[in-house]
C-alpha cells in the first residue's frame, strides 16, 4: 500500500514512532495528486483539454514548499525526541474559504483571486500545530453556493473519483473528491445545509458537520453565519474523530465557539451501541422535487437502493446490539428547504456586502471617477451568477415589506425543526433517541451539467441534509454501500446538541459492522 | 402566473444591491428568483401559533457555553502594511477611491 492510501491515523503512528518519514508520506501525496488531479481550476482555463474529464481537478492551489518545509520540520521534530503532535506528518487538504496566511484565499470567486490572507483560520491553524502538512487550497461552490461544485470561477470544476463525468456534489467537493481519490487522509471542510455531508455521500468518505459552535469559524469566510459549521472530512470514521478531536473547542477569536470540554472522540470509538436508541423516521424516507418543466414540488419516495442501504445499517447496528426505533415523526423536515432559501440568502447578502473593491480583492480595472459606479461594475464583475442570486433574494425577503412575510415567517419555522429533534432526543421525552438514521442524499451523484443552472433542483439535494444546520445539532456521512451505477451510497446519524462522541461511536460500529461487505472492496474509478 | 418579482422591482433590486448585470443575466436571475419564490411559499401555508419565536441560532446559547465579552481594550495590529498591501490602490498609507457623487438629501 502507498503511504498516501493510509489512515491519517496510521500515518501519525508511524511517524512518530519513526517508522516513516513525514516528507516520504508528504511525497507520495504529491505523486498521487499529479497522477490523478490534472490541471488546477483557473480563472482563465481555456479550452477543454484532452486529460480535463479523467481528472479530480480538487485544487486551485498546491502549496509544495511550504508543505515540504513543515514535513521537514515534523521529521526533525520526531528525531529531537519531540512529539509533533497527535497529527504527525498526516497531510491535509484545506476547503478554500478558509484563510491561510500567506495563501491566496479566494472562496473560488473572481472577487477573490487575488486576496492573500493575512493570518490563519482557527481550525487550520490547529491541525497544523498538531503535526498536520497542509498541502494546498481546494476548489469548492463560489463562496460555497452550490451542491455540485461546478459554480466555482475556477474552472475546470472538480470531479467524482468514483466516475469523473459525475459531480463530486458540494459545496466541500474538492474536499471530499481529494480524500476520496487518495490525495490525502483528511480535508477541512464546511457544512452550511449539507455541505461536508451531501459531497462526502457522493464520494464515498466520511464527512461530519459538528454542532453550532464546536469548531470555531475565525477565519472563515463567511456565507450564512447562525449556520456554517466547519467540519471534518476522512476516509474512515476513527480519523474523523481524530481530527474533530484535532478542531473542536472554544477559541478567544470566536465568541460563538462554545465553552464545552472537548471529549475523547477517539478513545470512545470502541465503546460500542449496546442499548443506544436509534430511531428512523418516515418523513426522511419522502423526498421532495420541483418537477422542471412546471417548477411545481411534488413529493416522490426516496430511491429503493438508498432506503434499502439505510434499512441494512439498521439491521447492522441492531445486531451489534443498538434499539432500532421507527416510526419517528419529523413533520417539518419538508420546510428546511423552503426556510433555508430564506434564512441563507438574508445572511449571506449581508455578508456580500463587504466585497466591493475597495479594502481587499478585485477592483474593476475600468476607470471610473464615481465611487458608486466602482461598486457596481466591480460586483458585477467580480462576482458569478449565484452570489448575486442569494443578494438579491436575500435583500427582496429580509425589504421591510416582505420580512414579516417571509424572514420572520423562516425563522419561526427554523424554531419547529428544531422543536422535532429537542423532542425526539429529550432523554425524559416518548422517543428519548440517542440518534435519529437517515439517508444523506436523496440521489447518488449526478451527471455534470444535468441540474446546473436550475438553482431550485440543485438546492432540494440538501434537503436530507439542512434540518441539523437550522436547529445547529451535529450530523455525519457515511459510505453504506455502491448503487447500481456504480456511486457510492452515503447514510446519515444526526444527534442532540454536542452528541458528536455518540455519533462517530455508532458510525465506528457500523463500519465495523459493514467491514466484509463486498462494496466496500471497490475503489473509485479514477484509482482503478 | 405573475411573477413576484416584476422587471421594475427586480431593477430596483439591482440598484440597492449594488449590482449591474447585463439583460441576460438580469433575466436568468430574476426566473430564478421567482423560481425560488414558488418554494419559499411552501412557508405560508405553516400555520403558526404566536407563541412560536425565531430562532436564530439552533443552538441555544447559554451563559454555561457562551465565551464572555472581551475587555473592549484597543490592542494594535502587528502588521497593518500588509492590511493595507491587499487594497487596490493606496496613497501614503490611505486607502485610495472614486469620488463620491454629491447628493442632495430631500
Amino acid at each position: 500500500m502507498e503511504y498516501c492510501e493510509l489512515s491519517a491515523y496510521e500515518i501519525a503512528r508511524l511517524v512518530r514512532q519513526r517508522q516513516v518519514k513525514a516528507v516520504d508520506v508528504l511525497e507520495s501525496c504529491l505523486k498521487r495528486i499529479a497522477a490523478v488531479d490534472g490541471r488546477p481550476g483557473s480563472l482563465e482555463p481555456g479550452e477543454p483539454q484532452p486529460n480535463d474529464e479523467q481528472s479530480i481537478h480538487a485544487f486551485i492551489t498546491l502549496t509544495r514548499e511550504r508543505a515540504y518545509a513543515r514535513a521537514q520540520a515534523v521529521d526533525q521534530q520526531v528525531a529531537a525526541g519531540k512529539d509533533p503532535g497527535q497529527l504527525a506528518g498526516v497531510p491535509f487538504t484545506v476547503k478554500d474559504i478558509f484563510c491561510v496566511e500567506g495563501t491566496p484565499s479566494t472562496a473560488a470567486s473572481r472577487i477573490l483571486a487575488n486576496f492573500t490572507a493575512p493570518y490563519t483560520a482557527t481550525p487550520v491553524a490547529r491541525m497544523e500545530s498538531a503535526g498536520g502538512i497542509m498541502l494546498g487550497k481546494v476548489n469548492l461552490d463560489e463562496f460555497t453556493y452550490g451542491s455540485s461544485n461546478e459554480s466555482s470561477a475556477f474552472q475546470p470544476a472538480p470531479r467524482n473519483p468514483w466516475d469523473p463525468s459525475r459531480v463530486p456534489g458540494g459545496s466541500s467537493g474538492g474536499s471530499t473528491a481529494s480524500v476520496a481519490a487518495g490525495e490525502a487522509p483528511l480535508s477541512i471542510g464546511t457544512d452550511t445545509a449539507g455541505s461536508i455531508r451531501q459531497p462526502a455521500a457522493f464520494c464515498g468518505v466520511v464527512g461530519m458537520k459538528p454542532t453550532y459552535g464546536r469548531v470555531s469559524r475565525y477565519g472563515l469566510i463567511a456565507f450564512a453565519s447562525s449556520l456554517d459549521c466547519p467540519g471534518p472530512v476522512a476516509r474512515n470514521v476513527t480519523d474523523a474523530a481524530l481530527m474533530l478531536q484535532t478542531i473542536a473547542g472554544a477559541d478567544p477569536h470566536d465568541s460563538t465557539a462554545a465553552l464545552v470540554n472537548v471529549p475523547d472522540y477517539v478513545g470512545a470509538l470502541a465503546e460500542g451501541v449496546r442499548g443506544m436508541r436509534i430511531g428512523l423516521s418516515p418523513d426522511y424516507f419522502r423526498i421532495v422535487f420541483p418537477n422542471p418543466d412546471t417548477n411545481e414540488l411534488e413529493e416522490q419516495p426516496l430511491p429503493q437502493e438508498i432506503r434499502a442501504a439505510v434499512l441494512h445499517a439498521a439491521e447492522l447496528l441492531a445486531r451489534a446490539g443498538a434499539d432500532i426505533v421507527e416510526n419517528i415523526p419529523m413533520p417539518n423536515t419538508r420546510y428546511g428547504i423552503p426556510a433555508y432559501f430564506v434564512i441563507s440568502r438574508v445572511e449571506a447578502a449581508s455578508n456580500l456586502h463587504r466585497f466591493d473593491g475597495v479594502k481587499y480583492g478585485y477592483r474593476t480595472p475600468a476607470r471610473l471617477d464615481d465611487l458608486r459606479r466602482m461598486y457596481r461594475q466591480t460586483r458585477n464583475e467580480g462576482f458569478g451568477p449565484q452570489p448575486k442570486l442569494r443578494i438579491l433574494m436575500g435583500m427582496y425577503v429580509s425589504a421591510a415589506q416582505y420580512s414579516a412575510q417571509y424572514y420572520n415567517r423562516a425563522l419561526k419555522v427554523r424554531t419547529l425543526i428544531r422543536r422535532d429533534f429537542e423532542t425526539i432526543f429529550d432523554p425524559a421525552g416518548l422517543h428519548h433517541l440517542h440518534a435519529l438514521l437517515t439517508p444523506t442524499t436523496p440521489t447518488t451523484a449526478f451527471p455534470m451539467q444535468a441540474i446546473y443552472g436550475n438553482s431550485v433542483l440543485m438546492q432540494y439535494a440538501d434537503q436530507l441534509t439542512v434540518p441539523a444546520n437550522h436547529a445547529g445539532i451535529p450530523g455525519i456521512s457515511l459510505p453504506a454501500g455502491i448503487a447500481t451505477d456504480g456511486l457510492p451510497i452515503g447514510i446519515q446519524l444526526l444527534g442532540p446538541d454536542f452528541s458528536e462522541a455518540a455519533l462517530l461511536r455508532i458510525a465506528r460500529a457500523y463500519e465495523i459492522a459493514s467491514a466484509d461487505e463486498n462494496w466496500r472492496k471497490a475503489k473509485p474509478l479514477i484509482l482503478r | 402566473m405573475t411573477d413576484e418579482i416584476s422587471p421594475e422591482l427586480f431593477a430596483h433590486l439591482v440598484d440597492l444591491a449594488a449590482l449591474e448585470l447585463s439583460p441576460e443575466e438580469g433575466e436568468y436571475i430574476r426566473r430564478q428568483l421567482n423560481n425560488q419564490l414558488k418554494a419559499i411559499n411552501e412557508l405560508a401555508a405553516i400555520p403558526l401559533d404566536d407563541d412560536i419565536g425565531i430562532t436564530l441560532h439552533g443552538v441555544p446559547y447559554t451563559t454555561g457555553i457562551s465565551a464572555p465579552p472581551r475587555p473592549d481594550v484597543w490592542e494594535p495590529y502587528p502588521d497593518p502594511t500588509g492590511i493595507l498591501r491587499q487594497a487596490p490602490q493606496t496613497a501614503e498609507q490611505y486607502i485610495v477611491v472614486p469620488d463620491i457623487p454629491h447628493t442632495t438629501l430631500d
